[in-house]
């Protein structure tokens, strides 16, 4: 018999801004509000919540966020160690297990994003020292592997996500025919998500195939539009058990089941490993993990009502449509030109707030909220009578996702 | 000192002990990949254990410094200092390294003329006394 699922009853939410626009409340006090946010959406009190979660490189600690809301005892600080947004599902998912063992009973999961108020990631400048100023022309001392490992991509100017995530974009354009034109139909399917969503920083901003194509290349074949968006902002999503999610405020979601990882050899993923397996290198990385998925939940693609897929870039995207198996390998263009994303009509709308390409970057834990209001009915693109929902956590590097069901 | 294709404010690489090899051979204008001494197998960038056999004992391959485009990119933005735009990166199989690939640029290139499977050779640029950072070229424009 399988032990009952654990349940998301609370999400909150702050501001999503531009990069730099969130002045007045620094980042970690913004994870402040949006915990305390998620745990009155909940219908619950702080003095309810026992664990906190968060992944990779966050710089708002458990430990503190716990003492300054006044927990009355952290029992369970847990993070994930897939690199920048590949854990956000993952997060979810260790929640889930903490409440389904007894470690606690809430758990709120937590992301606070200001990329104005620290560096943005899409100068390129974490690739520098820690002034910015030039190093002198000699080998430096790596503090540990990753940088060691960085140190075989930083030297050939390999410093952002655009142009790393445009290797494997690329060679999936050279063996299937991808074109720049469908990944800029994905792009203006989102925009159009988020014209229908006040939160979305780029709501008022339309946006037409021709000016996706006239955007301008950062990296080939990246365009602009291709890009995800740099954020201020934060959200967080509270996690308890079946039995307490019962007689809460609003509609529970279940938990119906969860995946976290990487397949073998993967390391970083295409940023930084140009060693990965090549039936792997023009893939988002998730197939094994989407094939546990499915299995756990017993569930299969066309059992998905709506989905909400981590989109750091348009090429990420329509590589996860075919590790999903919502369409086969080399065939995510064509699935695009389908319409098959539009919330409105398409057989798997995806991203019905607009995603990272135009809500916002909060390391897609956006995306997890999303999925909850999708299912709860409360969506700004809504789909009639979504029962299943899928959430990415990345691609192209280690990841994560969840399958959530209407209660 | 060898011809420059990048300018000095180009990121230097970071390496530890496992690594450092590496770039020490780099130095001397040799390319190598780490090479298993028990199984074989090759790997890149370099680490502690064989991935195929479990073994720590390795040794460092010289290889030819021929390979072919595997993948890349045209980059039209950076923060780098100077540097000349568009440039680009490109993964690179290496010729007789046991399937071993490597990130590097292409450089004596025009747009046009990249493609997947564009035969390169290697280039060394000496970045200083102590620093040459492996660069590729079409073997045609030799
Ligand atoms: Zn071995």
């Amino acid at each position: 018999m399988s032990r009952p699922k654990a349940h998301i009853v609370g999400v909150g939410e702050s501001r999503y801004t531009r990069w730099g626009k969130i002045g007045d409340v620094t980042e970690h006090a913004l994870a402040c509000q949006v915990i305390k946010r998620a745990v009155a959406d909940a219908g619950l009190t702080m003095d309810d919540v026992d664990g906190l979660a968060s992944f990779s490189e966050d710089r708002n600690e458990a430990v503190f966020l716990a003492a300054e809301l006044g927990l009355p005892a952290l029992r369970f600080g847990n993070m994930v160690w897939m690199p920048g947004g590949g854990g956000g599902c993952a997060a979810i998912s260790n929640a889930a297990m903490a409440v389904e063992t007894g470690q606690a009973e809430v758990v709120v999961v937590y992301r606070s994003l200001c990329q104005g108020q620290f560096f943005r990631f899409g100068s390129g400048r974490m690739g520098l020292s820690p002034t910015g100023d030039p190093q002198p022309p000699t080998v430096q001392r790596a503090n540990s592997m990753t940088g060691a490992s960085v140190g075989f991509v930083m030297p050939y100017g390999l410093l952002t996500g655009a142009a790393a995530y445009s290797l494997p974009t690329r060679r999936h354009m050279h063996l299937y025919g991808t074109t720049s034109e469908q990944l800029g139909l994905l792009a203006v399917t989102f925009r159009e998500h988020a014209s229908r969503n006040p939160r979305a920083v780029m709501g008022d901003r339309p946006m037409t195939l021709a000016d996706h194509q006239a955007s301008p290349m950062i990296a080939d074949p990246h365009r602009l539009f291709d890009c995800c968006l740099e954020s201020d902002g934060a959200c967080a999503v509270v996690v308890t058990t079946q039995e307490r999610a019962r007689d809460l405020a609003k509609r529970p979601v279940e938990i119906l089941a969860s995946e976290q990882g990487a397949p073998k050899g993967y390391a970083f993923g295409p940023f930084a490993n140009a060693n990965i397996a090549d039936e792997l290198y023009a893939t988002g990385g998730g197939e094994e993990m989407a094939n546990r998925l499915w299995g756990k939940a017993g569930l299969r693609p066309g059992d998905v009502d709506v989905a909400q897929i981590y989109d750091h870039f348009t090429g990420c995207v329509l590589m996860q449509l075919e590790d999903y198996g919502f369409c086969e390998r080399g065939e995510g263009g064509p699935f695009i030109e389908s319409g098959a994303l539009s919330w409105h009509g398409g057989s798997l709308p995806t991203n019905t707030h607009g995603g990272s390409l135009s809500e916002a970057y909060i390391h897609g834990l956006n995306h997890v909220v999303e999925g909850v209001r999708s299912l709860r009915g409360e969506s700004t693109s809504p789909v009639e009578n979504a029962e299943v929902c899928l959430v990415t956590s990345a691609a192209c590097v280690p990841s994560s996702a969840i399958l959530l069901g209407r209660r | 000192m060898s011809e420059r294709f990048f300018p000095d404010s180009m990121p230097p690489p970071m390496a530890e002990t496992i690594t450092l090899p590496w770039w020490e051979a780099a130095a001397e204008h040799r390319l190598v990949v780490q090479r298993c001494t028990s199984c074989e197998h090759t790997r890149l960038p370099p680490a502690p254990v064989c991935p195929q056999c479990r073994s720590e004992d390795s040794d460092w391959k010289e290889v030819s410094g021929r390979g072919e485009v595997y993948t890349y990119t045209i980059v039209h933005r950076t923060i780098v200092a100077d540097q000349e735009l568009p440039f680009f990166i490109a993964v690179i199989a290496l010729e007789g390294a046991g399937g071993v690939r490597m990130i590097s640029n292409l450089v004596d290139v025009n747009s046009d003329q990249i493609e997947i499977g564009l035969p390169v050779e290697i280039v060394w640029e000496d970045m200083s006394a102590d620093l040459a950072i492996p660069r590729f070229r079409p073997v045609e424009n030799r």
